[in-house]
């Protein structure tokens, strides 16, 4: 294909800035840039010609004219000390990266041993067999050029590596900060290896603390070896100027199970691409997303689950509630290999329109090619129902109320699957304010419940 | 305490109460009977202000005020209750959630202090033993999963925590058990006190042996065709409603 303008000066940024690029990382990281960049210049960014981005044409938005993060965007290491940005009475490790870098002195309940929670940069190059043998494996730089694109930007991150037979029994929770003066391009890339018989618990906490306008593509890795659990969770409160591609593509072995949440509360555009295969006996996943968004906000969720062995099972749940103009679009894409005899997979995505402007296209895709399949999908868009809104005025609740209280029921089947019950009850909280629009104005960290206006740099 | 004048409804274009002519006071007990489609169930929604009828004419008056006038929430909120005939369920919603927010807008809206989080549990406790629902009940979403005779004993709890001034059951009898029935009968009577009203909307005469009336209408047409004691009801038990249709004709 032909690479459009903002193509080519995306290539040309990489090319003039490489060495620069490639100076501390690992190798393993910089070899996965040759691949990625010639697959680049065969992909590109993907326009809404292209059948996946169908509804979310995020071409216009990438391009050179906003920085690429090398650095913290003039933020200070040293303002994050007054920083605590813990989710109220959770318990955990916490991390902070700031415009994609990690930065140093994360806090909290030390990790059990050989567990290690860090910066990308530097855990890469202590731990070349892990990069060797995950690093790209799941985030397949030919089969889309936002991995193509962060793959060959990417430099830090967060690697998180547990070993066999460990359990991270509090939370890993990772804050991840936009701020700064000047409009950015953020290119994040995370590592997560959960061995054998492992677990953990992992909470990306994506923010903006500054007005600037920011371009996020990240990419995560998660490889779930047998009997192992990822637990994991992303929760997004960024402001309206903010447009975020999260690639999140997982693995999993035998027995293994992963339950990968998604609550967008706030955003420009959000485009999530949710892969994961199941690639050994008997693994499980849980897969689920609550989006409520409003004004000209969009949402768009990509999920493709690969069954590519027997007796595994799969389960997607997405909710949406949306306001005003705002605009979203699910696909779930469900894939049953041949010999993937005895799968499970259930697909549903419900959505409730609060206004004749919001607009919502669902789609499913099931491709099975076993024959022995349970497979059910279901999409649904509608409005409040009347004869509840009417039952919950005659005891004497105000249409308004009402009508949070039923938006919030609608949300709760979502916000139930969440498993570390402080967590729960702070995203309930925080989903309330939503529906309330007291989370509306924000710019700032209110999804920690502490206000962050201390870490905007003076623009 | 409720003055209904020369009330006409309409829904979808279509007149279903036809002139409706009622004077409750407090302390009484009034039934509604009359055979089906004769517009019982429609006096309780307009009264309610479900927004699905059009009032065309005629006036209501609700302790003084312009019942019509008011919103359903502020109806509710002026001390009026309906039992609904099929309650509706809301997945997601607790029963005490919903309980506590409809007692506290209640509360809000009369200018009284809303109550404490261990109050509104004890005043949750005694009303559940008043009217002997099943504990379980009110830990769980509101009416989801419950059987027909749960949802009616619902409503009658419901009825028991907001104390109204007038209630109206509609049909509140309907596919109950006898002993459903004599559980929602018991609530009523103890609920009963000089300073509220009843209305009770039903096809048969059964409730009424566990619920003594003061007054029976006879609804038929969209009218009130005739009212009189309690001996109504057996005579309509016995005999049906056509010997009233054809006094109207004749």
């Amino acid at each position: 294909m032909n690479l459009s303008e903002h193509d080519i000066s995306l290539q040309k940024l990489f090319d003039t800035n490489r060495a620069f690029i490639e100076k501390d990382a690992a190798a393993g990281v910089n070899l996965a840039r040759v691949k990625a960049a010639e697959a680049f210049a065969v992909q590109g960014i993907p326009s809404s010609k292209v059948e996946a981005y169908k509804y979310t044409n995020l071409q216009p938005w990438f391009k050179s004219g906003f920085e690429q993060a090398y650095g913290l965007n003039g933020y200070s290491a040293d303002d994050l000390k007054t920083f605590e940005c813990n989710v109220h009475e959770m318990e955990s490790h916490t991390i902070f990266t700031v415009n994609g870098k990690f930065v140093e002195g994360s806090s909290g309940h030390a990790l059990p041993e050989g567990v290690v929670a860090g910066s990308f940069l530097e855990l890469s190059q202590k731990y070349p067999e892990i990069i060797e043998k995950y690093y790209g494996r799941q985030a397949k730089v030919e089969t889309d050029g936002f991995i193509a694109l962060n793959t060959m930007f990417a430099m830090d991150g967060l690697f998180i590596y547990v070993p066999k037979n460990k359990v991270v029994e509090k939370p890993i929770q990772i804050v991840n900060v936009l701020t700064g003066p000047s409009d950015l391009m953020v290119n994040q890339r995370n590592l997560i290896v959960v061995e054998e018989n492992a677990q953990v618990r992992v909470l990306f906490c994506d923010h903006t603390l500054s007005m600037s306008r920011f371009l996020v593509n990240t990419v995560t890795e998660g490889f779930v070896a047998e009997s192992g659990m990822l637990d994991f969770y992303n929760l997004q409160n960024q402001h309206n100027g903010t447009v975020q591609v999260g690639g999140y593509y997982f693995d999993q072995e035998a027995k293994s199970q992963l339950n990968a949440n998604y609550f967008t509360l706030h955003t420009g555009i959000t485009r999530n691409n949710i892969f994961s295969r199941l690639g050994g006996e008997h693994a499980e996943n849980h897969i689920s997303g609550l989006y409520v968004i409003d004004k000209n906000q969009h949402v768009d969720n990509f999920s493709f689950i690969e069954h590519a062995v027997p007796d595994c099972e799969s389960n997607e749940l997405f909710k949406g509630v949306m306001d005003d103009a705002s605009t979203g679009a699910f696909t779930g894409r469900i894939l049953v290999a041949p010999d993937a005899q005895r799968t499970n997979a259930y697909q549903s995505n419900n959505n409730l329109l609060l206004t004749d402007s919001a607009k919502m296209n669902s789609r499913p895709q099931l491709e099975i090619y076993a024959d022995d399949v349970k497979c059910s999908h279901g999409a649904t868009v509608g409005q409040l129902d009347e004869n509840a809104m009417f039952y919950l005025r005659a005891r004497g609740i105000s249409k308004e109320e009402a009508n949070i209280l039923l938006m919030y029921a609608f949300a709760y089947e979502v916000i139930e699957k969440i498993k570390v019950p402080s967590l729960k009850e702070q995203i309930r909280q925080l989903v309330e304010k939503r529906f309330r629009g007291e989370l509306d104005k924000c710019d700032s960290c209110v999804v920690c419940g502490q206000l962050g206006t201390n870490l905007i740099k003076a623009n | 305490m409720l003055k209904i004048r020369n009330l006409h409804a309409m829904i979808d274009g279509k007149e279903i109460l036809r002139g409706i002519n009622l004077d409750i006071k407090a302390g009484e007990i009034h039934a509604i009977m009359g055979p089906n489609g004769s517009g019982k169930s429609t006096l309780a929604s307009v009264l309610t202000g479900n927004e699905a009828f059009e009032v065309v004419e005629g006036t209501v008056e609700f302790n003084g005020k312009d019942l019509l006038d008011l919103s359903p929430e502020d109806r509710a909120r002026e001390g009026l209750f309906l039992s609904f005939q099929y309650p509706v369920e809301i997945p997601g919603v607790s029963m005490t959630n919903f309980m506590r927010t409809a007692l506290n807008e209640q509360k809000k809206y009369r200018g009284e202090d809303v109550l404490s989080a261990s109050d509104f549990l004890k005043l949750m406790r005694d009303r559940k033993n008043l009217v002997d629902i099943d504990s379980d009940l009110t830990n769980r979403s509101v009416n989801e999963g419950f059987s027909g005779g749960e949802k009616k004993k619902n409503e009658i709890f419901q009825m028991a925590m907001l104390d109204p001034k007038l209630a109206i059951l509609d049909e509140t009898d309907s596919g109950l058990d006898i002993d459903a029935l004599r559980i929602v009968a018991n609530g009523v009577n103890k609920l009963r006190r000089p300073d509220n009203a009843t209305i009770l909307i039903t096809h048969y005469q059964r409730l009424l042996d566990y619920i003594i009336p003061d007054h029976v209408h006879v609804l038929y047409n969209g009218r009130i065709v005739k009212s009189a004691g309690k001996e109504l009801a057996h005579k309509l038990e016995e005999n049906g409603y056509d010997w009233i249709k054809k006094e109207l004709v004749g």
